[in-house]
């Protein structure tokens, strides 16, 4: 295998985290915190947007958008980097998640617990696909009016996944946040398995 | 040239030549070559020949050549979409110019040390 040549580059190992959550809610200012923030447009077909094609008239009957995702990089040395990848948050780029959740370490979803509602579906997702998330509740203006345990509640979250109160402009608490998911997902990678992944 | 010239060319008005001409035409590769976004490409050293590159291809080799990169930050560095950016590189990989290493699933990396490391350089960012 050509992995295994004598002259190859030592091993360059990335882990990719997402970043969910309702429209306006903050991934952008939270991914923007903690890491270096750049770029990543993908253009994509808005119809059957996941079919393979090799047409060139079939593409140009076809209306494509730019769906720009919020991406972010944390260097850890030369051979370690973590990725942040914000959703995008309309139902009809569903498919997107599928390919960004792929191989993920884990997800964080925030939430605003004036619109808790908005984090239904990104809670449900991660669910259901069994990846491990954090619900890190942005508290905007340091308003703090609910408990950890209420949104923990109010969310129906499974008794493992933990509820962080944090503020996504201040980059001491998103580094919590993802230190609370790393550690969350170190322990999901060394416990035994119980159920498949959907 | 005058200066209402020159606005014509800046990088708000877009890329001057389609998108999907630097792919002639194609948007979408085979499903079994589609690169995951944190794919790490690697430039393979220079085979002796001098294959014709497009302008983007050669860009992505020369991002590549003094270390290996991902797949989306290849994208984000060209400022080209993503799916375009997936037809240049399957066809390098095609002219083998690149090597692709799948991105190591969470479940099967090599020991905990790394998420320890993950953990101890988040705290000292």
């Amino acid at each position: 295998m050509d992995s295994e040549r004598s002259d190859a580059p030592a091993p360059f190992l990335t882990l990719k985290i997402l970043v969910a959550g309702g429209f306006g809610v903050g991934k952008t200012t939270f991914v923007g915190t903690v890491s270096e923030i750049r770029p990543l447009n993908t253009e994509e077909l808005l119809t059957e947007a996941g079919r393979m094609d090799d047409s060139l008239d079939e593409v140009t009957d076809k209306r494509t958008t730019t769906v720009a995702l919020d991406f972010g990089r944390i260097t850890f040395g030369d051979d370690l980097a973590l990725y942040l990848f914000g959703t995008p948050g309309q139902d009809r780029f569903l498919f997107l998640w599928d390919e960004l959740a792929t191989g993920a370490l884990g997800a964080v979803v925030l939430a605003d617990t004036r619109r808790l509602r908005d984090s239904f579906p990104a809670v449900d997702y991660f669910e259901r696909r069994r990846l491990p998330f954090v619900v890190a509740v942005n508290c905007f203006n340091g308003v703090r009016d609910y408990s950890a345990g209420e949104v923990a509640t109010a969310l129906d979250l499974d008794e493992e996944t933990p509820v962080v109160l944090c503020d996504a402009r201040d980059r001491e608490s998103g580094k919590e946040v993802l230190i609370t998911l790393v550690e969350l997902a170190g322990e999901a990678a060394t416990a035994p398995a119980t159920t498949e992944p959907v | 040239m005058t200066d209402s010239d020159q606005r014509w060319y800046d990088e708000a008005a877009g890329p001057l030549v389609r998108l999907y001409a630097v792919t002639t035409g194609r948007a979408h590769v085979g499903s079994e070559q589609r690169l995951d976004l944190m794919t790490v490409i690697h430039a393979l050293p220079d085979a002796g020949h001098d294959p014709v590159l497009s302008p983007e291809q050669a860009a992505i080799l020369h991002l590549c050549r003094p270390r290996p990169h991902p797949v989306a930050d290849i994208a984000s560095d060209s400022g080209l979409p993503l799916a375009v950016v997936r037809v240049l590189l399957s066809d390098l990989l095609a002219m083998g110019l690149i090597r692709a290493t799948p991105p190591v699933p969470p479940a099967r990396l090599p020991d905990a040390r790394i998420l320890r490391k993950v953990i101890d350089g988040l705290r000292a960012l």
